[in-house]
């Protein structure tokens, strides 16, 4: 019995790790500044969780298969050290594992959600809501109309609750159903929900961010590479949370300029 | 060096009852009390297991008309094909019934309940009424949050963790929203105060009732277990408790503790203003995190006291053990932000919860690596409950570090809300926990029933389990990986669509491997009338429990308290009962 | 490792009704101070905090609960020496009025209740009234659980049975708690809402 669970215990860990190591499922190309960061960290945490993993498990294996009671009369045997070896072992090597990876990891994480706004940031009005998400540009005047919950009105396209009527800045928002930005462009996303959380993930950008009804959150990043990509929501937010997706679109520049010019023309 | 032990005060005497409904309904028995927790547990995880074949079926095959699931829920399976709000209704029942009625009851309420008297040497628990009135309130919390699936709104949708505004603002947010969540409320905060009663019992039995020679220092590693968890206990369930209320006020009263301004949901701006959905994650996850330990610490004791029976051999260093098991308690209250790292709290305080969260993994490796230490030169017997100790040791270690990754917020950046969150926590809490609870089973089922399990049963469900829980959870690491999103009732984005094969080989897995437990079922029905006799001690354990008649006497020692000389530890020297020394051998 | 096989000193551990109560103490002020870190979180999320006065017979009550403790403590003391002194009953009469000083109590935080209701605040009118009305529903329904503990104190202490120090002791510890809990809720209900 002991020697099917030790079998059982390596070819688990060999054929998952193995599985892990040639990436037959794993993140999609980065196309993203800070990504680069994220893929790094989690390379480093994969190649020490990934070896923790496996001595662990095949020690665990050979153990059980080495001590099994055969009935003879040996004498058991405590561990060389005793437990001192355990505790020194764990708080050198996991605890140093643990500050490297912090140290490093904070760097990243700060680069992303702890960066002040770029000056130079493309900025875009995020609205989520069960379950759609909403973009709104700012048009040629650079301002944002003000948004009005009282007056949204999904079935007239009046998403964000604008008021063109009383309100100049709003005239020329522009609000599209994608997310269109120019690539190696700062974006800087102000993020709100219209009823209840929901959040924005896009796996190839390496970024995600919850809504929180009731706050406007910032979200920066910048796309290196042209193409369109799927926007899901990852908090659950109702019947449709599976299907609430929307499109990241990256264009070069010029096509980007081209883009917001109809978009305004159509508004 | 003198021992200070205490003298225990005056223990509760209570004459045996006489009556069927005083026996075996309204017992003030630990033993009948903890079987009483163990059969809801049953019930409960039979419901939670059905509930996730149920969803698995969907998730592979969307489209699948399911026989008989139209006449559960004719709004929520027309034909018998689920709606996605049911899907999330059944994923939502899956998710509390486990962690709460499963994993929360059966290795705390139920194993400590019965075990942890007979351990401290005690005739009974300190209060034995407020103890059964704890099992009661538990098992009305379990009617309440069942009685959801017949109602007309049907069961809550917004999951296990309940996010307000979602679960706040009522019937608006959608269906599933109407009263199934107010009933999910009210059940859970119930459930708080049957922990409540039940923690408090925990701790002061262990505290005043251990018998004459029982200092602190020679408890066995399981009952450390449970006073510990009790502790976290009595904290965070005082915590989900207010919480739950604000909740329901929210939903029933007006109130906006948890609802901000301007939210317009189904075409309705919303009266509510000013409160904060912030507010609620930061008070669930205050207890949410220490609940995963709750949950996971008696399972840790359970292995403790186990595994060195069937290693012939004393465990390695048991007073780090238990400085481990208070480390993971205490520090258990400083991680609750790393549910949160993505919610919009200000990004430093990612950092100042990720720390902890790493420093946590360094007494939850020594433990295991005690485990492994205390493997090292033992004499192995193979018996079920010794196979589900050493594959718990292996599926934790598979659970723990996965956790690695998701303690660090940058690459939690990619991981939140991925399948492989769902295989992290499913590996520690789906199958370390439970198997912390099989565990349990096959060794003290000879003490509660006086019969013995059928090994060769066992073996069986062993093996075919662990093979099965690694098909079902390792590949949701790989989904995970590529971005594929969890809480999803099916896979319509495109870069999804792709991983249908491997939902599909998950799927079969999980219904093989849930079919494998009815190995286990019939294996406890049938001993449990046709098992054969067990004898006072027949895995040679050194514990108390083990130093009385199987089952016990209405009493535990028939008005004999024992005597304690020594730790529970004496394993592997030889004496006069053979390869151990029992704790009640001066 | 060596078995400790040494003879152990004898200590007489406490009642466990006192434990009990002191596990109890720690789970009820862990549930007050959720709800205070509620409060404080919610009155920075918004601008829609409106303060209100208390109503002044929240501190007639305050005193009658600071008065009952005082009474417990003489019922305590008269425990001690069961014959009964030139003034002042028994135990048991002692427990009596501490037990009416509580219901007092009771009633005067209806009362309290029924002049905010008449000012028209309510417990969905404000986030700072929801507060109030959840403080003080939750301290009183856990002062009904100490005059419940109380009463079954004032039956032992009748019988003059072995345990009844004991059991009031434990009770009496239960109810100093409430009457320290109210003040500490009353202190910030005054000085937070």
């Amino acid at each position: 019995m002991g020697k099917l669970l030790a079998a059982l215990i390596a070819v688990i860990t060999i054929v998952s790790t193995a599985i892990f190591v040639r990436h037959t499922w794993w993140m999609p190309p980065d196309i993203s500044v800070h990504g680069a960061g994220i893929d790094h960290q989690l390379g480093e945490t994969m190649l020490s969780a990934g070896l923790l993993f496996v001595v662990s498990q095949l020690v665990l294996a050979f153990f059980i298969w080495r001590f099994a009671d055969r009935g003879d009369a040996r004498p058991i045997k405590t561990f060389p050290g005793g437990v001192t070896p355990m505790v020194v072992g764990a708080l050198v090597l996991v605890g140093a594992e643990v500050l490297a990876l912090t140290f490093v990891g904070t760097k990243v994480w700060a680069g992303i959600y702890q960066a002040p706004p770029n000056p130079n940031a493309l900025h875009i009005d995020v609205q989520a809501e069960q379950f759609a998400f909403y973009f709104r540009y700012a048009g040629v005047d650079g301002k944002f109309g003000g948004t009005h919950p009282n007056l949204i009105d999904d079935g007239n396209g009046n998403f964000f609750g604008l008021d063109p009527a009383n309100d100049t800045s709003a005239r020329d928002d522009i609000v599209a159903a994608s997310l269109v930005i120019p690539a190696n462009q700062p974006i800087l996303l102000t993020m709100h929900a219209k009823d209840v959380g929901h959040a924005f993930y896009v796996p190839e950008l390496r970024i995600q961010q919850d809504f929180v009804p009731g706050l406007d959150i910032p979200l920066q990043f910048t796309a290196t590479k042209t193409g369109k990509y799927e926007i899901v929501c990852t908090q659950l937010c109702g019947l449709g949370h599976y299907n609430m997706r929307a499109y990241l679109e990256v264009k070069a520049p010029d096509d980007f300029a081209q883009w917001l010019k109809d978009q305004a023309a159509q508004q | 060096m003198t021992q200070h032990v205490a003298t225990p005060a005056a223990a509760p005497h209570h004459a045996p009852p006489q009556t069927f409904l005083r026996k075996y309904v309204f017992s003030v028995d630990h033993k009948v009390i903890g079987k009483q927790y163990l059969g809801l547990a049953l019930v409960a995880v039979c419901t939670g297991m059905f509930l996730s074949w149920l969803m698995r079926l969907h998730l592979a095959y969307p489209e699948i008309a399911i026989p008989g699931l139209s006449r559960l829920s004719p709004n929520g399976a027309p034909g018998g094909v689920m709606t996605p709000e049911y899907y999330l209704s059944l994923m939502t029942m899956h998710g509390t019934i486990m962690v709460f009625f499963v994993l929360t009851t059966a290795p705390f309420a139920g194993f400590g309940n019965f075990a942890l008297p007979l351990q401290v040497g005690a005739e009974d628990m300190a209060f034995p009424r407020i103890n059964m009135m704890s099992f009661w309130v538990t098992f009305v919390a379990f009617v309440v949050l069942i009685a959801a699936f017949f109602i007309p709104d049907g069961p809550p949708l917004s999951g296990w963790t309940a996010y307000a505004p979602l679960s706040a603002v009522g019937k608006d947010a959608g269906p599933g929203q109407g009263g199934g969540q107010t009933l999910w409320a009210v059940s859970i905060a119930l459930f708080c105060v049957g922990q409540l009663l039940g923690a408090l019992n925990f701790i002061t039995t262990t505290l005043d009732l251990r018998t004459k020679g029982m200092s602190l220092a020679r408890l066995p590693y399981a009952t450390w277990a449970w006073f510990i968890t009790s502790v976290i206990g009595l904290i965070a369930f005082s915590v989900l408790l207010p919480a739950c209320i604000l909740l329901i006020l929210d939903r029933v009263a007006g109130t906006s503790f948890f609802i901000p301004a301007g939210l317009v949901i189904s075409d309705r701006l919303q009266p509510h203003s000013g409160g904060s959905p912030l507010l609620w994650q930061h008070l669930f996850w205050f207890f949410g995190h220490p609940e995963v330990y709750i949950a996971i610490l008696p399972g840790f004791g359970i292995i403790s006291q186990v595994l060195p029976a069937f290693a012939r051999k004393p465990l390695l260093g048991p007073r780090v053990f238990i400085a481990c098991l208070a480390a993971i308690g205490l520090l258990s209250y400083t991680v609750w932000g790393h549910h949160m790292f993505l919610s919009g709290m200000n990004p430093f305080s990612a950092t100042l919860f990720s720390v902890p969260t790493l420093i946590i993994t360094i007494p939850a490796t020594i433990v295991t690596l005690l485990w492994i230490g205390t493997v090292y030169g033992a004499k192995l017997r193979f018996t079920t409950a010794a196979l589900f100790c050493l594959g718990f040791a292996s599926v934790f270690v598979s659970g723990g570090i996965s956790g690695f990754f998701l303690a660090q917020p940058s690459i939690d950046v990619y991981l939140h809300g991925t399948y492989f969150v769902v295989a992290h926590f499913h590996f520690v809490m789906g199958v370390a926990a439970m198997f912390g609870i099989f565990a349990g089973t096959y060794y003290w089922f000879p003490k509660m029933f006086g019969r013995m399990m059928n090994e060769t049963l066992g073996k069986v469900h062993f093996v075919l389990t662990f093979i099965g829980v690694y098909c079902i959870f390792m590949p949701m690491h790989y989904l995970g990986l590529h971005g594929d999103v969890r809480r999803y009732s099916a896979f319509t984005d495109e870069y999804m669509k792709g991983d249908m094969p491997l939902h599909r080989f998950i799927t079969v897995a999980a219904l093989f491997t849930g079919a494998v437990q009815l190995i286990f079922f019939v294996n406890l029905i049938y001993s449990r009338f046709k098992g054969p006799k067990a004898t006072d001690n027949p895995w040679q354990s050194t514990t108390l429990e083990w130093a009385t008649t199987s089952p016990p006497p209405f009493d535990n020692f028939g008005g004999h308290p024992p005597v304690v000389y020594r730790g529970p530890n004496d394993y592997g020297t030889p004496s006069a009962a053979g390869d151990y020394t029992p704790q009640t051998t001066p | 490792m060596i078995p400790m096989r040494s003879l152990p000193v004898e200590r007489v551990s406490p009642a466990p009704a006192r434990t009990g109560v002191w596990v109890a103490v720690l789970a009820i002020s862990m549930t007050f101070a959720a709800i205070t870190s509620a409060m404080v979180a919610r009155a920075g999320a918004a601008l829609d905090w409106q303060p209100f006065r208390l109503p002044a017979v929240l501190y007639v009550n305050t005193v009658l609960l600071m008065l009952s403790s005082g009474t417990l403590e003489s019922a305590r003391s008269r425990l001690a020496q069961p014959e009964p002194r030139a003034i002042g009953g028994t135990a048991a009469h002692w427990l009596l009025v501490t037990l009416g000083l509580g219901l007092l109590f009771i009633a005067g935080q209806l009362l309290a209740w029924r002049a905010l209701a008449r000012q028209g605040w309510f417990l969905s009118t404000a986030p700072n009234s929801a507060f109030f009305y959840l403080f003080t529903a939750l301290h009183g329904l856990h002062l009904l659980g100490g005059v419940a503990a109380l009463v079954y104190a004032w039956r032992r202490v009748r019988m003059l049975g072995p345990a009844a120090a004991d059991t009031l002791g434990a009770a009496a510890l239960y109810w100093h708690f409430m009457t320290c809990l109210w003040v500490c809720v009353l202190l910030l209900l005054t000085i937070r809402l």
